[in-house]
């Protein structure tokens, strides 16, 4: 590792103020940085030590992530060749069938290796796509702004291909994290100063944009004309009779059901939620709050019932594990930049934005699926609700000391 | 007189925009750019509206009794966009269809308002006349800047034109359905005084100013 570092230091003067390469500073900084833990020591006089610095708070969240990104490339590979068993073709069109055909892994849904890379040949063009167009916009902001590239942009480049259904075109990839990118977290100063998730913002822009390659029955499954609705879609229509008519509880938790590529496996999601709450990164608040009231909403409805809505008889478990209920409540609703800051704010958050999405998922005939929207609303209302937690505590301490 | 005239006009359009620097009316900004023909109706009533509005407040500025003078401005307001519906009724019936309430709800907008009140009520006639002018023009560079977006990325056409060839006509372009939404125009009046402001710095508004 000597000579690498000997370079680093070799060419740091040409990124000096006043030098050739001055403007190109950001991109050198994120590059050492990123290689080597910086020997910068704090030169005021008051200052907090502490191991946990920007870089391996987003570190850990890209590990945490690290089961719902296989999980996603078994399952995009094992519902695409579930698909070509049932419509009885050998193999998909396509340079990833040629690809698939040339390695001789087959497309058998029974092999673990098959599903594995079938759905990496998916995963990973949107995946690189999304670094590559995101990472450009972040760097020209940085070098034009003259702030640092950070970690941030690491998870929000993991986050944004796991929500997206596979068969996604690359172009829309581009368009989508760049507008999320500007407008959800650059528009307002960077990481740190972002109030909308820039994952979900980048989502939501494709979700409204363009609507027929994000939603509907034909994008789940990445097979030309094979129509595969999420679980979400048939239990609007058949109910809770519909949804175990084609899987049963268990498939909806460990994940292998039609949906977008990174959120089916409540599992994986569960993993990833022991590792952020027992390193202390994701806010267990909002995971349990939001879990909270997603099951008061749901069993509330479930206990009413409905003759008209089919969705009013799926009970709170199964709510749980279909939809990115799961994903959104560990990765998405905790981001430390968007979320409430504030411990009591916290649980209202939580709870607002698990209710929420019960309640468009529920009610709301127009959309099958509310956690990116509720969890946007959450976002919009966290700066409030701080604000009144804060002003309350306020209150209650000027109470005390008048006493 | 012509510099001041050239300063009275002008001066709304870039330095002191009502929709970007003062951020008024972005109402109507939002709800009637989905389309140029709808949008250049709605510019050209806003700015027959402010202007006369503004001749007709100044022209009785010294009787205005300052206790009544907003229900005397709404009054002479309301009047003239009643006048300009009727207009547009009887000469464009098929664009005042699809513009429906909007036009009426010209009598809500803040730019007139905020001219008759804040101009006409202390300036001559033919000043308040070019004041309302260069404010409708302010407006409407927003708006067309707005609408030519919109139209151009939403339905691939410039002013009923077909620019893109749409996928749906056998074209490449695929339509932005967001450009179809109203909360589209948000992001694109937000980028207009990114861009305002990146070119008149002095516009930029500084942390703690209000």
């Amino acid at each position: 590792m000597k000579p690498l570092r000997n370079f680093l230091d070799r060419i740091h003067p040409y990124f000096m103020p006043g030098r050739k390469l001055e403007k190109l500073y950001p991109i050198y900084e994120m590059a050492d940085t990123f290689l080597y833990t910086p020997g910068d020591v704090t030169q005021g006089d008051c200052h907090v030590r502490d191991s946990l610095d920007l870089k391996r708070l987003m570190t850990t969240v890209a590990v945490a992530l690290g089961p719902c990104i296989l999980m996603a490339m078994y399952n995009t590979g094992l519902q695409a060749n579930r698909a070509l068993l049932a419509l009885g073709l050998s193999r998909p069109e396509g340079w990833r069938g040629d690809l698939l055909h040339t390695l001789g892994v087959g497309f058998d849904p029974a092999c673990c290796l098959a599903n594995f890379i079938h759905g990496a040949l998916y995963f990973v063009p949107i995946f690189l796509v999304t670094n590559i167009v995101g990472g450009l916009c972040e760097t020209v902001f940085s070098v034009v702004r003259k702030h640092e590239i950070n970690e941030g942009f690491l998870v929000t480049g993991l986050l944004f291909p796991l929500t997206l259904p596979a068969t996604i075109p690359l172009w829309q990839v581009g368009v989508g994290i760049a507008f999320g990118v500007v407008f959800g977290k650059e528009v307002f100063g960077g990481t740190g100063k972002n109030f909308l998730n820039p994952a979900l913002t980048a989502r939501a822009f494709l979700f409204f944009a363009y609507p027929g390659e994000i939603s509907g029955d034909g994008v789940w499954t990445a097979v030309d004309g094979f129509s595969g609705a999420t679980p979400l879609a048939i239990a609007a229509v058949d109910g809770l009779a519909g949804l175990s008519s084609h899987m049963n509880w268990l498939d909806a938790f460990v994940g292998t059901i039609p949906g977008s590529m990174g959120e089916t496996s409540a599992l994986a999601c569960l993993l990833g939620a022991v590792i952020l709450v027992s390193s202390g990164i994701g806010s267990w608040r909002i995971m349990f709050s939001m879990l909270a009231g997603s099951c008061f909403l749901s069993a509330l409805l479930f206990w009413i019932g409905s003759d008209s809505n089919p969705m009013f008889g799926i009970p709170p478990h199964w709510h749980l594990v279909l939809g990115g209920l799961a994903f959104g409540m560990v990765f998405m609703a905790t981001d430390p930049v968007s979320a409430a800051m504030t411990r009591t704010g916290q649980w209202f958050y939580g709870f607002l934005i698990g209710a929420m999405a019960i309640m468009v998922r529920t009610l709301n005939p127009a959309f099958p699926e509310g956690v990116m929207l509720s969890i946007l609303f959450g976002n919009m209302f966290a700066p409030l609700i701080d604000y009144y937690v804060i002003q309350a505590t306020i209150r209650r301490r000027q109470a005390r000391c008048q006493h | 007189m012509s510099e001041k005239t050239k300063e009275i006009v002008l001066g709304p359009v870039f330095v002191n925009n009502p929709i970007a620097l003062q951020i008024l009316g972005i109402c109507s900004a939002l709800a009637v750019t989905s389309r140029m023909d709808k949008t250049l109706i709605m510019c050209l009533a806003v700015t027959a509206v402010t202007a006369l509005s503004n001749v007709c407040v100044s022209l009785i500025r010294n009787q205005i009794p300052s206790g009544i003078r907003i229900i005397v401005q709404m009054a002479i307001i309301a009047s003239l966009v009643i006048l300009v519906d009727q207009l547009l009724k009887a000469y464009a019936f098929a664009l005042s269809k699809s513009l429906s309430v909007f036009v009426g709800l010209i009598i809500t907008n803040c730019i007139v308002m905020g001219r008759a009140e804040g101009f006409a009520m202390k300036n001559p006639p033919l000043e308040s006349f070019l004041d309302g002018l260069g404010n409708g023009l302010g407006y409407s560079v927003v708006l067309i800047f707005v609408a030519l977006v919109r139209e151009l990325f939403g339905a691939g056409r410039f002013l009923g034109f077909q620019v893109f060839e749409l996928n749906t006509e056998g074209g490449w372009y695929l339509s932005n359905g967001l450009m179809f939404l109203p909360p589209s125009a948000f992001f694109i009046i937000g980028l207009f005084i990114w861009l305002l402001r990146t070119w008149k710095k002095d516009q930029v508004e500084h942390e703690g100013a209000s």
